[in-house]
């Protein structure tokens, strides 16, 4: 055991720290800061930036077109990523599909879908959840039927993230209603401009369109669009339990940049007695955030560490998560606490341009109710640790 | 010890919830808060009917002299519904400080608050006073016939929809002092005030004021001179008691919505509320909503006692029915899963609303510390 960098590292560091501090654009850094997405746009200049380094895909290994990172390599990468306030990549092709595809599509699907993913050219959404079907995945009900060299699949996803920006999605979909729940299912990799899919968007309570309702009538994809084996699909998805590590792993380490972000509101935040920093109260919740982030930044060391080794790292992905999102909860909810008044502007009315610094503090703080309602509620994260891992 | 409604404060209620049932649908609402105007001037003037405007304007000056009970009843009867319109501001803090205005002036605007013609606000924060009512910089120069104000505002509820304002302003001593506080109906309309409109998350019209050498006649100084601090903390704290009924509405309103999906939204084959871990959440969302009801009783039936006791209960209650009723919106998104954080749901809006409330007149932890200084020298206070 052993928490010093080598020197190697160390010169690894000390490139990263000067490339995010150059590169990072400034006007990224009041949402990112709050936790706040930033637009697709920005999202994919950003991709294309790294992918002209050759760090377009940090975690990927080198023949997938990874940066071959090792885990120290790629815990530094975010740790400095975060501490120059610089986005973090879009996940949904990088760390839910493009990993699926290097481990278990055909030679032909990995040529197509990998390097565009790695150079930012394609936007993968994930078409998963279904009205009938959220915590309850499994219970997913659009099908695919096989007719002639064609599936045909028809239902509707809920919830798809991105699906009015993406060019491709991955989706569940059952083609075999006989098999039990989760040996029916098969993954798909589809072309968005498959005639016979509309989006709705669905604006969220951030007031963002982050997300959409994907409705499927009858649309028709080659058989290739199959990865693997019928009715592995759900099988395949274990793979991202794994990958979800990885994601998990970045957002802990941004935690310190809504730390810090909330520690300069306090600092910049007048009352009559001096700044809200000054309030002994204040120093101390900061102190607490703080420290329970340190442990948790701790966590997300050791588990990168096995997972580099091929080591389980049994359920503390799942505890990373639920600690991370309520810890991320409450601290933008303090920040906007911290705000006072000044966390009233949300919209701007008529001509007038919106008062005061922005609205993303307290966007922030609605943004993150949902990170413990996606990718796993923490309700279900919970049933899961003490099934699996405490035997319960 | 009495804890009941008169019978007609139960009629108040009965017709309350059926003017919300009447003119409150969720889908109307959404529309209207689309159109981003604070409010619907027909249902102001339906309330202004219902005689619900005039309801704390003195007999003396026309109006019903309703009790702080009354209020309770209508604004949690408005909690329910999320109410838009600007009722806290024109129609609880503005009648208990016009009292004090001369009679001309105080007449005419009671007789139009009472009609639906004017709204009123509040500009009770200015930058760096945080939540402190009498950290004051904004100063009122006498001159010839009236008074000159300068100074920024850097909040007033429902301010980006109001007809007047009340400024309180200095005509003596300094920033902090609690002395020399003198208050100032000031339309919004006056020459050199700048009213700088934002809509707040949860769709009110608040807004900063900029006052630069505002002229008023004599007769728009509320009072005496001097003597405005004690009764804007009176009006303040009848205003947080009032938006302590409107949390317990909307705090009963969203925990009946989770229950009902609870019963009907299906995983796993089961419904959600077979799952004992939600059952246990929404339990403590169903005694967070009794502490906010009972810390609301005891505020509304306090607000008559001498200004130290007072203070110090309001303070305790704005404090606990913050924390519970925050407790209370987030749970209610959390167990509605995806759709609770969809803006197309009623929930989210309850818990931005209830947010809101939390920011008014100081949150939980400006309340709680106000109730620790308060607890500890009680007759300084
Ligand atoms: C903004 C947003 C973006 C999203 N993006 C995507 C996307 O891109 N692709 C995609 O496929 N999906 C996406 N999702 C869907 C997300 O993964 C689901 O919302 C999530 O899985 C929860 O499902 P649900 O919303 O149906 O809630 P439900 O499953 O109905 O759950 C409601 C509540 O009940 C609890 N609960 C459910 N079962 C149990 C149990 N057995 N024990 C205890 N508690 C339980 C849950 O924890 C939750 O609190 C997104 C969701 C949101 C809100």
């Amino acid at each position: 055991m052993n928490l010093d960098l080598d020197p190697t590292d160390r010169a690894f560091r000390d490139q990263m720290r000067t490339f995010f501090a150059e590169h990072t654009p400034p006007e990224f850094k009041a949402r990112i800061r709050t936790g706040m997405r930033l637009e697709p746009a920005e999202y994919t200049a950003w991709q294309k930036l790294l992918h002209s380094r050759g760090w377009g895909a940090p975690s990927w290994p080198k023949e997938h077109g990874g940066a071959g990172f090792t885990p120290t390599q790629h815990y530094i990468f975010e740790s400095e990523a975060s501490r120059a306030d610089a986005p973090m990549q879009y996940h949904q092709g990088l760390e839910l599909i493009g990993p699926i595809v290097f481990t278990f599509g055909s030679e032909a699907q990995k040529a197509k879908y990998l390097p565009a993913i790695v150079a930012g050219d394609d936007w993968w959404c994930q078409g998963y959840s279904e009205p009938g079907a959220g915590s309850d995945l499994a219970a997913v009900s659009t099908r695919a039927v096989r007719d002639g060299d064609r599936y045909v699949i028809s239902g509707q996803k809920a919830w798809t993230s991105y699906a009015h920006v993406a060019n491709r999605m991955f989706l569940l979909a059952r083609t075999d209603p006989q098999a039990r729940k989760q040996a029916g299912i098969s993954l798909f990799l589809i072309d968005m401009d498959t005639p016979g899919i509309t989006i709705r968007p669905v604006i969220t309570m951030d007031e963002v369109h982050h997300t959409n309702e994907v409705f499927l009538d009858d649309v028709r994809v080659p058989l290739t669009a199959l990865l693997g084996e019928e009715g592995k699909g759900w099988g395949y998805g274990k793979v991202l339990l794994d990958r979800e590590r990885g994601v998990t792993a970045a957002f802990t380490l941004r935690l310190a940049q809504q730390l810090r972000g909330a520690r300069q509101a306090a600092a910049q935040a007048l009352t009559p007695g001096g700044t809200m920093l000054d309030d002994p109260r204040v120093a101390d919740r900061l102190a607490q955030f703080e420290l329970e982030a340190m442990a948790l930044e701790t966590m997300v060391m050791r588990t990168m560490a096995e997972a580099a080794s091929g080591q389980d790292s049994g359920p503390r992905a799942s505890m990373i998560k639920i600690r991370w999102s309520e810890l991320l909860q409450q601290v933008t909810e303090f920040w906007t606490e911290l705000l006072g008044y000044d966390a009233a502007p949300f919209g701007a009315v008529g001509n007038q341009p919106l008062a005061g610094e922005g609205p993303w503090p307290a966007k922030g703080m609605l943004y993150a109710r949902v990170t413990s309602i996606y990718g796993g509620a923490n309700e279900i994260q919970r049933n899961i640790i003490a099934r699996r891992a405490l035997g319960l | 010890m009495d804890f009941d409604l008169s019978d007609e404060q139960k009629l108040l209620r009965d017709s309350a919830a059926r003017f919300g049932e009447d003119h409150y649908a969720f889908s109307a609402w959404r529309a209207r808060a689309a159109e981003g105007r604070g409010f619907d001037r027909a249902n102001w003037g339906r309330m202004a009917g219902l005689g619900w405007l005039a309801l704390n304007v003195p007999e003396a000056d026309g109006g019903l002299g309703g009790s702080p009970i009354d209020t309770m009843v209508l604004m949690e009867a408005f909690g329910r519904v999320l109410m838009l319109e600007p009722y806290v501001s024109t129609c609880v803090i503005a009648p208990l400080l016009l009292r004090h205005a001369v009679a001309g002036p105080r007449r005419a605007l009671m007789d139009a608050i009472a009609a639906g013609a004017a709204v009123v606000s509040l500009a009770d924060a200015e930058p760096g006073s945080r939540f402190d009512l009498q950290h004051i910089a904004t100063r009122a120069a006498p001159t010839d016939g009236g008074f000159v104000l300068s100074g920024d505002k850097s909040h007033a509820l429902d301010g980006g929809v109001a007809d007047w304002f009340i400024v309180p302003a200095r005509t003596a001593a300094g920033v902090a002092d609690a002395g020399g506080i003198s208050l100032f109906l000031v339309p919004a309309d006056a020459a050199g005030l700048s009213i700088h409109a934002s809509r707040a998350m949860d769709h009110r019209i608040n807004a900063r004021l900029r006052l630069d050498g505002v002229r008023v006649g004599a007769e728009a100084l509320i009072g005496d001179a001097g003597d405005g601090a004690p009764r804007l903390r009176q009006a303040v704290d009848h205003a947080i008691v009032a938006r302590l009924a409107e949390a317990l509405g909307a705090m009963d309103a969203v925990c009946e919505m989770t229950l009902q999906h609870l019963r009907t939204r299906q995983q796993f084959g089961q419904p959600l509320g077979a799952f004992q871990a939600l059952q246990h959440r929404a339990v403590d969302m169903a005694i967070a909503c009794e502490e906010a009801r009972s810390m609301t009783y005891l505020a509304t039936l306090s607000l008559d006692k001498p200004e130290a006791e007072r203070g110090r209960i309001v303070a305790a209650a704005k404090a606990r029915v913050s924390q519970t009723s925050l407790y209370v919106g987030r749970q209610a998104v959390q167990l509605h899963g995806g759709v609770g954080f969809s803006e197309e749901l009623a929930v989210g809006h309850y818990l931005k609303r209830l947010t809101m409330i939390d920011m008014a007149f100081g949150n939980a932890d400006h309340q709680r510390a106000r109730f620790a200084a308060l607890s500890q020298a009680p007759a300084a206070a």
